[in-house]
């Protein structure tokens, strides 16, 4: 190709945020037609993943990228195998015909700009997360995308419905999201390898590594949590709060795919072992059978449908972990199929709910000659999903039967799972499907009609694709299936399934489905009573422990802040140095480290030991003051001491330095206490003053210690040297400490200044904010 | 505090102290002294001035807001740091000239005008700081600005 | 002579703390000259004590002369010296200021920012 190709990728990477940020000036100048003009950012990108259809099938991996922080090993790289180039498609394609939809869907919101830009973010999001090489990028796009969900489930955030639902899904995916980041940790850890490309090629270390269950546990932590699995799954029903353009994009065909991905992205290197093929099967077949349980049960059909999402996602779980023939090629053909009939079925019901303003399926009736298109493409999605020949969900459901079926127990069990799953939802897809738009026309909230061309454009493409990649299926394996096929189970597959019935077991298996469905779906008002009756028999779930878990964080917080800060000073203080007491006492006992015991001066001149007497006496004068005049005095005689023991000791600047702020502390604690009429002297209980005490002595005995335990070494002179040695050599000054002041230390100076400076500016300000009040009051009253 | 003794000795005491303070300012480089030290000096000698005239008296004399010297100050050390930019070495880096007054040579170095910057913010800031505290709370707490 | 240094300063924090945990800002205020004193000395005794040959390189000569005070911590002390009044002061305001405005010295009675009877957050999402 002449164009430079990883540039192209690069920005087509990026044309999903482009569109998000030019949405809402596009909508407020054009109207809902914008829509159509942002949709060509998506169909951009389409066409050109469109571009490494035929390479990928010939095998090939497109690599490409650019070096973020080569010094950390960090690059933005993409790189794209069959099963990140199917994901692609499906993110693009789809997205083209959500963005239209949306168009038509939230036609005339005030905040549709709003609403187009969240959809794109999550677009360039979920594109970036299924491209990403990088573990990084993965886990950024990953953590992206349960954030523009939280942003699209709670658009309509005056209700506090979506609200809950937002958080509830952030809290979940966005946890989940945590387990996968130490997940990839681990990935790191054990084979040494960020990227993707690099890992999927590693044939063995990883399975046999120590630490193989608990990244296994960490991983499936983020892809449960992502992809709705039991016990994880009860955040997707409630996501039914967003717009029906999220659910049908986010929330079926695209986001809640991530952790299937994931699955299926480590599947070379990290399936095929008894825990992998023990924990997918069992955690996706129970959330198989009680989604299809659950959907059957409601009558709302979005909800409907949600479950039955969250059913399939599990029969995509399972079919990823359970490791016979044909279950990845189940797994994929199933990915590409439900995407495609469960995208267009909620975006039919969309249509159905915009234009007749009711979502229930026991209430809408004889819609079929009022809305036939949409109509059509509501049958051609349930035929895809029942699973019925000349469709792409015939194909799956063929290849699901053909991996699951064998002798032994574990598969028939699972092959007992999925046909009552399979026909539980082959019941619900024809609910929707046929009692809204037959039978007699039921008084709705509106005049049903068919809706504008941009409500039925993007279900009945979904729905025609259905049949047309059955019918040419050989075409749809040679580019999609097989190569994505061949990426998630680490070598070459070819798939060759046809619509063509052919004798066998997965055929039989397939008759008693639809037979089976048949009967629950002649019955359906029965067995949605029987789930109710049952469904409360069994109590409360997961998702009122949600509210419990809410509110018990929140209780939680409150009572650990009220614990913590109980708003009195004193207890902070006392907290801070019984912590402080502790950091000096604690690691000395421990660790030996206490000082020997110090030799006794011998040598102490009568000058000093005088001024140490007089510092003392000074300290204690402070401590016993029961005056305002006792304290300036006693903290003047012990400053003035110290300032005594620095001439002594061959620091004269320290010592006048000392005399002068000394000095000028006295005066204005003077100044101050005159005007304060305070008594100094405290009264605290005998306990209080006991405790306290003992804090003190041991915060005193700790700096006691650590000051003998650091004169005990010898002294490193190393910058006492180089001062010395450049003070008048390079600096020209002979007063060593007023050169490393002004000189040496200068920047240090400088900002010390700057300080001295900002205490007096805060002064001044403290003492005119009375003033101040007082002036403009007085300005006032002049006028 | 207005004793005799005190009013008389004030003046004489506060511009000994000055002078002294600017003494101990300028050798600080080579004998024990310095910027703080003489900032400090001075700042004392205003408060004891302040103490005996009363605050409009020390406002009238330094003619300055104190915290505007102290600003003054903070400029000249920055300034000071600065110049070392035109000579094509890092910040802060000491510079000296040995300019000739009537055959005798007088080093002088940016780091003595660093020196100054100090004295005048530590005498800004504290003569604010002082004046603010020494000035009886009140409505002509307004007239500050003198 | 560190060992007598080591006594007083560990004194001189003692005296501090024991201040610094009373119930009245004044006390505090003392409590807080108290540790900036502590802990100035605390630098000084770590850099080693010499008795009276301050760090001043003689005339004629290049380099301190051995036996001499240590430089280092008298430069950091001095400038602390001077940083630790600002804050001294800082604080005296401020406390000045909170009794015209409060009415009280007593912490346990400014409550304005944390009262008493503080509201529980909303439960609802």
């Amino acid at each position: 190709m002449a164009a430079n190709v990883p540039a192209l990728t690069f920005v087509v990477l990026f044309l999903p945020f482009m569109g998000a940020v030019f949405a809402p000036v596009l909508i407020r100048r054009f109207g809902d037609k914008a829509a159509w003009l942002l949709a060509l950012a998506p169909f951009f990108a389409f066409l050109h993943f469109c571009g490494f259809l035929s390479e990928v099938a010939a095998g090939e991996v497109v690599t490409g990228g650019y070096a973020w922080a080569p010094s950390f090993n960090l690059s933005f790289s993409w790189f794209l195998d069959g099963l990140s180039l199917t994901f692609a498609l499906l993110i693009t394609g789809i997205g083209t015909l959500i963005v239209i939809y949306s168009g038509g869907y939230m036609k005339g919101h005030p905040d549709q700009g709003r609403f187009l830009s969240f959809i794109l973010l999550f677009m360039g999001a979920m594109l970036g997360l299924v491209v990403s090489d990088s573990f990084l990028m993965l886990f950024v796009y990953w953590e992206l995308t349960s954030i523009t969900s939280f942003l699209l489930i709670g658009f309509d955030h005056g209700r506090e419905k979506a609200r809950r639902a937002a958080l509830q899904a952030l809290v979940v995916t966005g946890g989940g999201g945590l387990c996968l980041l130490a997940g990839l940790v681990f990935l790191w850890n054990i084979t040494g390898v960020t990227q993707l490309s690099l890992l999927v090629h590693m044939e063995d270390g990883l399975r046999e590594s120590p630490f193989y269950l608990a990244t296994l546990l960490l991983v499936l932590g983020g892809a449960f949590t992502k992809s709705a699995q039991f016990p994880f799954h009860f955040w997707l029903p409630n996501a039914m709060e967003a717009p029906t353009p999220v659910s049908a994009y986010l929330h079926s065909a695209t986001m809640v795919k991530a952790g299937v991905y994931l699955l299926m992205r480590l599947n070379p290197v990290m399936g095929a072992t008894p825990a992998w093929e023990i924990l997918l099967p069992f955690f996706g077949g129970i959330t198989l059978i009680a989604g299809t349980f659950l959907a059957v049960r409601q009558v709302d059909m979005k909800l409907m449908l949600a479950y039955t999402t969250m059913a399939s996602l599990g029969l995509l779980v399972m079919l990823t972990g359970f490791g016979a023939p044909h279950a990845v090629e189940a797994a994929v053909l199933y990915l590409v199929a439900h995407s495609l009939f469960k995208g267009g079925f909620f975006m039919v019901v969309g249509t159905v709910d915009h234009e007749a303003g009711d979502r229930n399926v026991t209430q809408l009736r004889g819609l079929r000659s009022a809305m036939p298109i949409t109509f059509a493409a509501a049958m051609l999605c349930a035929l895809s999903m029942g699973g019925l020949p000349l469709f792409f969900g015939f194909l799956a459901k063929e290849e699901i039967y053909a991996a699951l079926a064998a002798g032994n127990p574990r598969a028939v069990f699972f092959t007992g799972l999925a046909v009552i799953g399979n026909a539980l939802m082959f019941a619900v897809a024809f609910a929707i499907a046929i009692r809204p738009f037959f039978g007699p026309p039921s008084a709705n909230p509106k005049s049903a009609h068919e809706g504008p061309v941009a409500l039925w454009l993007g279900p009945a493409v979904l729905a025609v694709l259905g049949l047309l990649g059955a019918l040419f299926s050989g075409l749809a394996h040679h580019y999609v299936s097989s190569p994505m096929a061949s990426a998630v189970s680490g070598e070459k597959v070819v798939i060759d399934i046809t619509t063509v019935p052919h004798l066998g077991m997965p055929l039989v298996l397939s008759v008693i489905t639809i037979g089976l469905g048949v009967f629950v779906f002649w019955r359906l008002d029965g067995a949605r009573a029987l789930m109710v009756r049952v469904l409360e028999n069994l109590g409360p779930g997961p998702d009122l422990g949600f509210d419990h878990f809410v509110s018990g964080l929140v209780r939680l917080s409150v009572a650990i802040t009220r614990f913590v800060q109980p708003g009195r000073l004193e207890v902070y203080m006392t907290a801070t140095f019984i912590l402080l007491a502790l950091t000096l006492l604690v690691p000395p006992v421990v660790f030996d480290e206490l000082p020997g015991m110090p030799a006794w001066p011998g040598s102490v001149l009568p000058q000093e030991a005088a001024f140490l007497a007089i510092a003392l006496i000074g300290i204690f004068a402070v401590l016993r003051a029961k005056d305002r005049l006792t304290a300036i005095v006693s903290l003047g005689i012990q400053g003035f001491a110290v300032a005594v023991i620095f001439l002594l000791f061959g620091a004269p600047d320290l010592s006048f330095t000392q005399f002068m702020v000394e000095t000028l502390s006295v005066v204005i604690l003077a100044l101050v206490m005159t005007r304060l009429r305070l008594s100094p002297a405290d009264h605290r209980p005998r306990r209080q003053l006991l405790f306290d005490a003992c804090v003190a002595v041991a915060c005193g005995l700790g700096f006691g210690l650590l000051l003998l335990k650091s004169v005990e070494a010898s002294f490193d002179n190393l910058l006492t040297d180089f001062f010395n040695a450049y003070s008048k050599v390079i600096a020209h000054g002979a007063n060593v400490v007023n050169v490393i002041i002004v000189d040496f230390r200068g920047t240090d100076t400088l900002g010390e200044i700057a300080v001295v400076m900002v205490t007096g500016l805060a002064v001044l300000a403290l003492i005119r904010v009375r003033a101040g009040k007082a002036a403009v009051s007085q300005e006032e009253e002049g006028r | 505090m207005n004793t005799l003794i005190l009013r008389t000795v004030a003046p004489v005491l506060t511009a000994l102290m000055l002078l002294f303070s600017i003494f101990v300012l300028l050798r600080g480089h080579n004998e024990p002294g310095g910027g703080f030290i003489g900032g400090l000096i001075a700042a004392s000698a205003l408060a004891i001035y302040g103490i005996a005239f009363g605050v409009a008296a020390v406002r009238r004399a330094i003619r300055f807001h104190p915290m505007a010297i102290a600003g003054a100050g903070l400029f000249i050390s920055t300034l000071s740091g600065l110049i070392s930019i035109f000579f094509g070495v890092p910040f802060m880096t000491g510079l000296w000239i040995y300019p000739v007054f009537f055959d005798v040579e007088v080093p002088l170095a940016t780091v003595i005008s660093f020196d100054l910057g100090v004295y005048l913010v530590v005498l800004g800031a504290i003569t604010s700081i002082a004046l603010a505290l020494e000035q009886e709370p009140g409505p002509e707490t307004g007239g500050e600005e003198g | 002579m560190e060992a007598l240094f080591a006594i007083l300063i560990g004194l001189f924090f003692a005296a501090a703390v024991y201040l610094l945990l009373s119930k009245h800002t004044v006390r505090m205020l003392l409590g807080i000259v108290l540790l900036g004193n502590a802990v100035n000395l605390l630098l000084f005794t770590t850099g080693r004590l010499t008795r009276e040959v301050p760090p001043i390189i003689p005339t004629g000569m290049d380099q301190l002369p051995a036996g001499t005070a240590n430089p280092l911590p008298q430069a950091l002390i001095l400038t602390a010296i001077v940083i630790s009044f600002s804050f001294f002061a800082f604080l005296l305001v401020l406390t000045y200021r909170a009794y015209q405005e409060l009415g009280t010295d007593n912490t346990d009675e400014m409550r304005l920012a944390e009262p008493r009877d503080e509201e529980r957050p909303p439960m609802g999402y």
